[in-house]
């Protein structure tokens, strides 16, 4: 009935049950379980609607009115890596606009389309609650913090390549799949992977520590509880 | 004399390894659980009433209060939602902090769940911050190997499940109904209420919908007490017309040194700014959110306004978020609110119609006008019809999203109508787009300012 082999049916039903289980209504596994469609197929396929239909005991057409109202689910086939690049207000006018025109003309392609080596789909994205680190682009949804049009490029330029990259904030870059299963709700391993913080995130505190050393000196060194008597 | 800091859910973040259980228990991590234990859930409740702890989502409901709705007794289960679905433009605090400090969020959420006695609980984190999932997962997964989750919590007697989910790109499920509608596997649509979700809720249970920093916010009013929180704030013998506690206020645009601030309800954006450098070099302060792109603009006549509910909101706009997106003079505010609006009308959900053809109609307006492709003849009514469509939209939508929408147009009209009238004499946008950036040097420019 679906277009996934026996092997890949019966471990995508077994994953599927794992996510049901956490939930006290069966409803509640359909988001995760479309990452998880995701996580096998790079989009949500039609079979993979039905499978969810199916394991749901709802009809195919609720699943589809579900997958096609949020962004994150894929339509067609998306590249080892979504490249996105906020283009809200913010964003936009610190650069986010200039970023996006230069990948556009760089890869030849436009918003929601794939490079024809299958590495990387563009998008513009809305407001990713970065704005301290703006203009900001995500890959897979990790952090790419403080970009330029010319990193932008350096950044899809070594994506296409294979060459290893790093977000700013976050763990070392998986596939577009890889990180569609962390997102279905299966953690892989990479939680302690990257900085607690980048540097805006730690401008208040920094200021605050230094407040205290210039109070404090001879007295007691700074309070690492609580900033507050 | 400079304004305070008060680093509280940002007193570890600057920790190596901050986000794991051990490094949050040598900063007093779950004290705050053990102390709630030791109290009834109703004296819990009490005592975060007594600390006047507002809502930090936007709305700034009395969480205590919204805690004290839920009807006990009743033979359905009870649940608490964390909205950890960060959306709003401008607003970035709880995303850091859930990446450097997720503990004290898991910690919070056991102490309101035992409160308001809930079984389970789920954090809706939005879907497009996968590392901040994973830091979620683990400290989840951890806190269950100390006890601090699950059957009979620290011997409590008290059992709690915690269901880490992750939503799939909509900001409509920022507003609580939706993402209750959405975390049932629906798309998300809000509401109708009454029933609000206290009586009807997650599966049409009571429920408890709390942002992530006011429940982050709980666990140190159980280390430290009520009168310590709101020994914080701004002071009124009217209730209504003060701001308890510390909050996180996230300065962003066009300033030296734009990050997360964590200080008392009050502050000053000049303040603020002295504090962090100021906006960037060479320029002026323009126009500013004082809580998100759904809160009104306000301009630099404002910059003394108290950032408390109260303050904001006798300067006409909203404490929203706290988000404060800071443009300078090289900004172009038509092209900003229309961005906003090309946003508002992409996420509105379609389910009512101002909304959804409002948006739609501001867009095509606003566009007209940025371009510069509105004749002299046709401005006027096309200012006018903006006005009109916000009429309709405000307070006439389904939920506050189309509110939110309006909110840079009328404010924009506002204090910036002669922009718009420029566009139209100039025939399209009198702003260089390029002056605006980061990386871009102003003409005649002779510092680095703006360069990264």
């Amino acid at each position: 009935m679906t277009g996934h082999s026996a092997d890949v049916r019966a471990r995508l039903e077994s994953e599927a049950r794992e996510i049901i289980a956490r939930y006290p209504r069966s409803g509640s596994a359909l988001l995760p379980m479309l990452h998880l469609m995701q996580a096998e197929e790079g989009y949500v396929s039609p079979h993979g609607i039905e499978l969810c239909a199916e394991l749901l005991d709802i009809t195919a057409a609720e699943v589809a009115a579900v997958a096609t109202f949020y962004t994150m689910y894929k339509r067609r086939p998306n590249g080892t890596y979504s490249v996105g690049v906020c283009t809200n207000t913010l964003c936009a006018v610190m650069g986010g606009d200039q970023i996006f025109a230069t990948l556009k003309e760089h890869l030849g392609i436009g918003h929601d389309e794939t490079t024809e080596d299958g590495a990387v789909t563009l998008e513009h994205l809305e407001c990713n609650a970065a704005c301290d680190y703006a203009p900001v682009m995500m890959v897979n949804w990790e952090f790419f913090d403080n970009q330029t049009p010319e990193s932008a490029v350096g950044l899809v330029d070594d994506l296409r390549s294979g060459t290893t990259v790093t977000p700013t904030r976050g763990a070392t870059l998986c596939t577009f799949k890889e990180v569609s299963r962390v997102l279905a709700g299966f953690p892989d391993g990479r939680a302690h992977e990257g900085p607690a913080a980048g540097p805006a995130t730690l401008a208040g505190l920094e200021i605050y520590r230094s407040q205290q050393e210039d109070a404090a000196k001879p007295a007691s060194p700074a309070s690492e509880k609580d900033g507050v008597k | 004399m400079t304004a305070t800091l008060t680093p509280v859910l940002s007193r570890t973040w600057d920790q190596p390894r901050s986000w794991t259980r051990e490094v949050y228990e040598q900063h007093d991590g779950y004290a705050g659980l053990r102390a709630a234990l030791d109290k009834t859930p109703e004296e819990v409740t009490q005592l975060v009433k007594d600390s006047e702890l507002r809502g930090r989502g936007g709305a700034g409901f009395p969480t205590g209060m919204k805690w004290g709705f839920i009807p006990q007794g009743g033979d359905k289960p009870i649940y608490l939602v964390v909205n950890a679905d960060e959306s709003e433009p401008g607003t970035c605090k709880d995303v850091p902090f859930m990446m450097a400090n997720p503990h004290e969020l898991v910690e919070g959420v056991v102490i309101a769940s035992y409160a308001i006695r809930a079984a389970h609980a789920f954090i809706y984190v939005r879907g497009e911050v996968v590392h901040v999932l994973r830091r979620l997962q683990s400290a989840v997964a951890e806190a269950y190997e100390a006890g601090y989750l699950g059957k009979d919590v620290l011997g409590s007697g008290y059992d709690l499940e915690l269901t880490v989910h992750a939503g799939a790109g909509a900001y409509i499920c920022g507003e609580e109904t939706a993402l209750l509608d959405s975390l049932e596997g629906r798309r998300g649509q809000p509401r109708l209420r009454p029933p609000f979700p206290a009586v009807a809720g997650l599966y049409s249970s009571p429920t408890v919908i709390n942002n992530v920093e006011s429940i982050a916010s709980v666990p140190s009013i159980l280390r430290h007490g009520a009168e310590w929180f709101a020994a914080m704030g701004t002071h009124n013998d009217n209730p209504k017309l003060r701001s308890k506690g510390f909050t996180l206020y996230s300065l962003s645009g066009h300033v030296v040194r734009p990050g997360q601030y964590e200080a008392p309800l009050g502050i000053t954006l000049r303040e603020l700014l002295d504090l962090s450098g100021g906006v960037r070099e060479g320029h002026q302060l323009k126009f500013w959110t004082p809580g998100g792109s759904s809160t009104p603009l306000l301009t630099a006549e404002h910059l003394d306004v108290p950032l408390s509910y109260e303050g904001i909101a006798s300067a006409k706009s909203m404490l929203g978020t706290k988000a404060l997106q800071v443009f300078d003079e090289t900004t172009c505010v038509v092209r900003a609110v229309l961005r906003w609006t090309e946003f508002y009308a992409h996420e509105s959900c379609g389910k009512c119609t101002p909304c959804r053809e409002g948006t739609f109609w501001l867009v095509q307006i606003l566009r007209r006008l940025e371009s510069g492709k509105s004749t002299q003849a046709q401005l006027e009514e096309d200012l006018e019809k903006l006005l009109d469509i916000c009429d309709s939209i405000l307070g006439r939508s389904f939920c506050a999203l189309g509110d939110g929408a309006t909110a840079p147009i009328t404010s924009s009209l506002e204090f910036f109508r002669d922009e718009y009238v420029a566009h139209v004499e100039h025939g399209g946008c009198p702003f260089d787009p390029a002056a605006s950036t980061v990386f871009t040097e102003p003409a005649g420019s002779t510092t680095g300012a703006g360069a990264r």
